[in-house]
């Protein structure tokens, strides 16, 4: 696992809903086909409503029109990050389209686990409404040791909630390499 | 200490004799369900990490339902279906529920508990958020994502944080205008989009007892609005006379224990709920529908796992007979069963299909259809501005289809009340005789 994570943030609001991060009528591309699932990367977040995709300003684009990659690999959003369904594809979007980390005020159950288990990006909670703080392409670096979030764009730093008993899964890379390390299925 | 039916049910399931909420246990799972839109990633993953010759670990336990992009010309929804045709035959899977036979079913959760895959006292996984509509079996059943279920098919095993659990008793007896979906609706509204995250919802009280298997779905299926893990109704006479004839299973019945611990205990009184809507864009939008007549609407639309079952198309059929919609109206039926229902259910000796044609609906065919907006094909789709009422379970932007789109929340009741006026309608107006 990386220490250090530095980056470009992408600034979202509350209940940001996996219809949001990855329309439904996207869900029919491979998702392991190298080329095809470029798809992802370029339609990920392409379901946020113009007015609130990169706040405060808003309509800005997280992927530009004919890219796959993001200029913002560092999302911050408010509560109830991931909301909606159990697709994996909407973790997997962010992370194809170049996604690092996201800092969120609280997470949707089966999107924290499925950015844990599928090893996609790192799921951080924020202790303060960061989305009033940051700014859509602050610099931000984030320390995973101190647990700690510097907005290098502004000066500031403030303290993020620590990864608790999830960090095992997170360092092995996945659950199945947590598993087979800890033996629970054969290497 | 005490345990809720979650809590005995995990415990059962890790060979523990207790677990206590935050506890993280790996359990043995009974059933996983997987379809068209999370399968292939879940078969990619699994191939992966077991290897290509790799077999699941038990193929009477795994459940394929496709339902979400079936009637569609997308190339690679229809690629999608041929990826899971193949692995079901590769593997030999007896419960493939395969789309253009006569085997295919419709949306995964109802067709579930049709086929006699919900069980009580059992641990059920899907693919699919609204897995914890199964709850209303007495079982633990949550939804997770393409790895999750790959290491299921892998092992049969997977981790679960243990939940704490909310606890919804309603006493007294619902008027005969409320349905689940204004319950449901009522809740969320009261605790938020995130009030049950983590959580484990469990319903209870004389008044849920009374309800059918269909009804008791629809409680649980939108628990997942709330945030929740998995929500529960204990089962008794109601899940064992559905159960008839659908499994040879007997299931496990647990009861939670009277100094069981919950985070949230609240009762509620039936007598005085009044009929629900969620307001663009979020579940927890609440409003009654009568503060909402002045809302105008293009369209109306029942269906979906949560709000298109034969008790939900009964529902609307007393309201639409012998009447006439005013704005477009679609009928979405959940399963094929269903849809052989509307044939078969009548009312003033006409079938509900008869009677929906007649109003001037659409029925299109058994699948989740425009719930999840789907390709641009997709029947009941939005495309622009439209304003919506809809008996589905989420109104987040662009998940009819168009992000512009309005979507209104309601009871079958109240969708179909407001098909026949082009507002926002209380549906008492039309049912005065059983009020
Ligand atoms: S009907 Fe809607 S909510 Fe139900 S499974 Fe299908 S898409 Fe999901």
């Amino acid at each position: 696992m990386k220490k250090k994570i530095q980056g470009r943030a992408f600034v979202l609001g509350k209940n940001i809903d996996t219809d949001q991060i990855i329309p439904a009528e996207h869900l029919v591309y491979s998702l392991s086909d190298p080329e095809e699932s470029k798809n992802y990367g370029k339609f990920a977040l392409s379901g946020v409503p113009g007015k609130d995709s990169g706040l405060p300003k808003g309509n800005i684009p997280f992927v530009e029109d004919g890219q796959y990659r993001s200029q913002f690999n560092i999302i911050i959003g408010g509560s109830n990050f991931g909301c909606g369904s159990s697709r994996e594809h909407a973790p997997a979007c962010m992370e194809i389209a170049g996604v690092q980390a996201v800092v969120a005020e609280s997470y949707a159950r089966i999107f924290y686990r499925n950015s844990i288990d599928g090893g996609f990006f790192i799921p951080l909670e924020a202790k303060q409404k960061l989305t009033e703080e940051i700014q859509t392409g602050d610099e931000i670096t984030i320390d995973l040791q101190t647990y700690t979030l510097t907005n290098e764009t502004q000066k500031k730093t403030y303290s993020l909630n620590s990864l608790g008993d999830v960090i095992d899964i997170i360092e092995a890379g996945n659950i199945f390499e947590y598993a087979r390390k800890s033996g629970l299925i054969p290497s | 200490m005490g345990m809720t039916i979650t809590e005995k049910i995990l415990a059962n399931h890790a060979g523990k004799t207790s677990v206590a909420p935050g506890d993280n246990v790996w359990v043995d799972v009974d059933v996983l369900m997987t379809h068209d839109v999370c399968g292939p990633g879940t078969i990619d993953i699994f191939k992966k990490q077991f290897g290509q010759n790799a077999k699941v670990w038990d193929p009477e336990k795994v459940v394929i339902l496709p339902d979400h992009f079936i009637f569609t010309a997308d190339p690679h929804a229809n690629r999608n279906i041929e990826i899971i045709r193949a692995f079901a035959k590769e593997q030999k899977l007896p419960y493939y529920y395969d789309v253009g036979t006569e085997n295919y079913k419709g949306v995964c959760h109802i067709a579930l508990a049709q086929e006699g895959h919900n069980r009580p006292g059992e641990v059920l996984f899907g693919t699919d958020s609204h897995t914890c509509t199964s709850g209303a079996f007495g079982m633990f059943s949550t939804g997770i994502g393409n790895t999750d279920a790959a290491f299921i098919l892998g092992t049969g095993k997977l981790w679960v944080k243990v939940p704490e659990a909310m606890r919804f008793e309603w006493t007294g007896t619902f008027p005969p205008y409320i349905m689940a979906k204004d319950i449901l609706l009522h809740v969320i509204g009261d605790i938020g989009c995130d009030g049950a995250t983590y959580r484990t919802m469990e319903w209870a009280g004389d008044a849920v007892y009374r309800f059918s298997m269909e009804e008791r779905m629809t409680l649980c299926n939108m628990a997942i609005e709330a945030g929740g893990k998995n929500a529960v109704i204990e089962a008794d006479d109601t899940t064992f006379d559905y159960l008839k004839g659908r499994t040879d299973k007997q299931g496990t019945v647990h009861h939670s224990d009277a100094d069981a611990k919950y985070c949230f205990n609240k009762t509620y009184k039936a007598d005085e709920l009044e009929p629900v809507v969620a307001k663009p864009h979020s579940p927890d939008n609440r409003a009654l529908a009568r503060e909402c007549k002045d809302v105008k609407l293009d369209r109306s639309y029942i269906g979906s796992c949560t709000g298109g079952k034969i008790t939900d198309f009964i529902a609307a059929a007393e309201i639409l007979n012998g009447e006439k919609v005013k704005i477009d109206t679609y009928i979405v039926p959940a399963t094929v069963d269903v849809e052989q229902d509307l044939h078969k259910e009548t009312i003033d000796g006409k079938t509900l299909a008869q009677i929906f044609e007649d109003a001037g609906a659409r029925i299109g065919e058994p699948s989740c259809a425009a719930c999840l907006g789907g390709p641009k094909d997709t029947f009941g789709r939005t495309h622009g501005t439209e304003v919506v009422i809809s008996t589905t379970n989420r109104n987040f932007p662009g998940r009819m289809g168009s992000k512009e789109a309005a979507v209104y929340l309601a009871s079958p009741y109240t969708a179909a009340a407001s098909a026949l006026t082009g507002f926002v309608t209380d549906p008492r107006e039309f049912i005065p005789a059983r009020v």
